[in-house]
């Protein structure tokens, strides 16, 4: 099945097949980002700019600042989780972990 | 490309909808499709229907605009008598109980945990005493704000309550205006004290005196472009124009059309007015409305009053001046008073709202309006009555005159219920103003002091005009996330509106009430004679602000430093998103999951 994504509310939070997945309000750990030099970013995610999403991976570009620092801006692609190609579930990474924003460019439509 | 939204409003939007919300209320919460709940709920919004956050689905918040804040006699007891029955959740709030109504910074009302099923028979009995929750949200004429005693002000320079009830009449339901790019607020003020916040409004009409053939006009003049979400604060910006009362429609029919033709839709962090406004300049603006969306030619602007606002001017009350709000006994032109009651963060239990609506019957006209400061006004109480009224025992916790801190209080809704904010709001704001109340003197002659506390940057607490700011953020203590906040200082409306300077960043949210008496103890030393709180902030540059007192733990104590994010309901025992019994259906019950 197709997955489809919204990002929604002023960007408040992801809808993955039309169930609300991620929020704004969560604290990422960000490795080698270029929102600032703090190791790892401690990164509270505000609102959602962009969402993607290919084979199942959904991905999404966030506003936020870094807690340590206090450095705003806006993330590169992060990966959200993945939708099930065959059922639709989600399955959200853990933003606590550690993730590294990637800057490979996608096909993505701008919500 | 425009966006996903504009291609869900272009299938159905705006009147059509009250069908489809019929019919699924019918056959309950389980005959929306679930690939259409996105679409669905966006176009719910327009009539007043917010599906609450994540972790309360099939729960929704119900807004219900009341124009200018006017509640007709009657109206309250039915909004009181559906908050009861209709607006309980699975779990009830510690400070306030199982169901309760919030009066909120745009003058409407809120209730919440709402069943999709219990819809039809809520609008019955609202539209029955002629409420109305159509347009309360989504993209287009958001409920009129302005002076809360409009009509029944002493310091009135026109009327502005007929304007504000024509403009609802006509563009509330009005297909032409019903799908624009964004929300789009409209403030009207008629009183010389600037209480209708046309500053921070999308539209605004301010009162203004022109001399047209030879004779002196009283009407308004025309701001438009003002704004506070998304770290983007802006304040309306003349485009030099004036009309008079009875040209008001014709001049806000053709800036909303002028916003539902150049509006950004593809791209709704950039649709609001302001940025137009941006973009184009006033001076733009103007001559394009002028040259397509008028009929003949725009008058410029008259000469206004804002050399004589007062509200929210940051001024000590006992200046002599006009109201900086309107809380306590005020006397009507007709010698009748209204009295204004605090109202901690705007939330007063279904219980409560019953007993003033009674009390409104007993001693007034029935009448009760709505600030913009989560406050309630009874009207129209005769003279001989007022101090009947006083001694009710409702009055002692809602009470025309409250403390300063108590006064100044105001909150948005927060994690309780929304899927925007960072933090929990109004229990903490109820925790922070006892405690200021019992720990933090008050400076000789400190009559007002605002603490404005936002859970996000949407800033529906209007933050950035309040002494103090408060904007939900995280930060971590000992190791561990806790919710925090930016505090700002020196923001306030007035002759020279100014918004805060943003000066302590990420303060744990236990040291915020700390930070606030260090800073008072601080302005009260260091103040010159009679010196105001915003007086004293604005003599200081944003340096010197910067780190001018400290935050710091004390005896006041917060059960909400958790991620409140993360739970189904702040408050419920068992809290995790895994215990929630949404979605439910039409009795409250728990509906089987998919997986």
């Amino acid at each position: 099945m197709v997955t489809s994504i919204h990002q929604l509310d002023d960007g408040a939070w992801v809808s993955v097949n039309d169930s609300r997945e991620v929020n704004v309000s969560d604290l990422w750990q960000l490795a080698r980002s270029d929102i600032c030099d703090c190791d790892p970013t401690d990164f509270l995610a505000e609102g959602f700019v962009e969402v993607s999403v290919a084979c199942g991976r959904v991905e999404a570009r966030i506003a936020g600042q870094c807690i340590g620092c206090g450095t705003d801006g806006v993330t590169d692609w992060l990966e959200l989780g993945r939708a099930d190609p065959d059922t639709g579930a989600f399955r959200s990474v853990v933003p606590s972990s550690v993730h590294v924003p990637d800057r490979r460019r996608r096909l993505a439509a701008k919500e | 490309m425009p966006t996903k939204v504009e291609g869900w409003k272009d299938e159905a939007y705006g009147n059509e909808v009250r069908e489809r919300i019929y019919e699924f209320a019918e056959e309950g919460w389980e005959s929306i499709p679930d690939d259409e709940h996105d679409a669905w709920f966006e176009r719910f919004k327009w009539w007043g229907l917010y599906h609450q956050r994540k972790g309360q689905e099939s729960y929704f918040m119900m807004r219900i605009g009341t124009p200018n804040g006017v509640l007709e006699p009657g109206q309250l007891e039915v909004v009181a008598d559906v908050a009861d029955e209709f607006a309980r959740g699975p779990a009830d709030n510690p400070e306030f109980g199982g169901a309760v109504c919030d009066w909120t910074t745009r003058q409407s009302i809120q209730l919440h945990w709402i069943k999709l099923e219990d819809i039809p028979e809520i609008w019955d009995r609202l539209e029955s005493v002629g409420l109305s929750t159509q347009q309360a949200c989504g993209d287009s004429w958001r409920n009129i704000v302005g002076c809360p005693v409009a009509g029944k002000d002493k310091n009135e320079f026109i009327d502005a309550w007929p304007v504000a009830e024509e403009l609802n009449e006509t563009f509330k339901g009005n297909d032409d205006y019903a799908n624009l790019p964004r929300k789009w607020k409209v403030s009207v003020t008629g009183c010389s004290e600037g209480c209708g916040q046309g500053d921070i409004n999308d539209l605004a009409f301010e009162p203004a005196v022109k001399i047209i053939d030879g004779e002196e006009t009283k009407g308004f003049n025309i701001r438009v472009g003002g704004g506070l979400s998304r770290k983007e604060p802006r304040l309306a910006r003349s485009i030099d124009v004036f009309v008079t009362p009875e040209e008001a429609p014709d001049i806000a029919a053709s800036c909303s059309a002028l916003f539902r033709e150049h509006g950004d839709r593809d791209d709704r962090f950039n649709a609001r007015i302001k940025f137009l406004v941006d973009e184009w300049g006033a001076e733009k603006f103007r001559r394009v409305l002028e040259e397509e969306f008028v009929d003949g030619e725009l008058r410029t602007a008259g000469e206004d009053l804002r050399d004589e606002y007062t509200y929210n001017a940051g001024h000590n009350h006992d200046d002599g001046e006009g109201h900086a709000d309107h809380v306590g006994v005020h006397e009507q032109p007709d010698g009748n008073y209204y009295v204004g009651l605090s109202v901690l963060v705007g939330r007063m239990s279904a219980e409560e709202t019953r007993e003033l609506a009674h009390l409104a019957d007993e001693y007034g006209s029935g009448e009760v309006r709505l600030t913009q400061r989560q406050n309630i006004i009874v009207t129209d109480v005769d003279s001989d009555r007022i101090d009947g009224f006083l001694e009710e025992d409702l009055l002692e916790y809602h009470s025309p005159e409250p403390g300063v801190f108590m006064r100044g209080s105001i909150a948005c809704t927060g994690t309780e219920y929304c899927s925007l904010s960072i933090v929990e709001t109004k229990n903490r704001m109820v925790r922070y103003g006892r405690w200021m109340q019992d720990n933090i003197d008050v400076p000789e002659g400190m009559t007002n002091f605002h603490t404005h506390l936002s859970g996000c940057t949407a800033s529906c607490a209007q933050p950035q005009i309040a002494d103090i700011s408060l904007r939900g953020m995280k930060t971590r203590k000992d190791g561990e996330p806790v919710e925090a906040f930016d505090i700002g200082l020196g923001g306030g409306l007035g002759e020279n509106p100014q918004f805060a300077d943003w000066v302590e960043m990420r303060v744990a949210a236990d040291e915020v009430p700390g930070y606030i008496r260090n800073l008072v103890e601080f302005f009260a030393e260091a103040r010159e004679d009679g010196e105001s709180f915003r007086a004293f902030i604005a003599r200081h540059d944003e340096e010197a602000l910067n780190g001018l007192v400290e935050p710091e733990e004390t005896s006041y104590t917060d059960p909400y430093m958790h991620n409140t994010k993360m739970t189904w309901y702040p408050y419920a025992e068992d809290d995790d998103m895994g215990s929630s019994p949404a979605p439910t259906n039409g009795q409250g019950e728990p509906l089987p999951s998919d997986d």
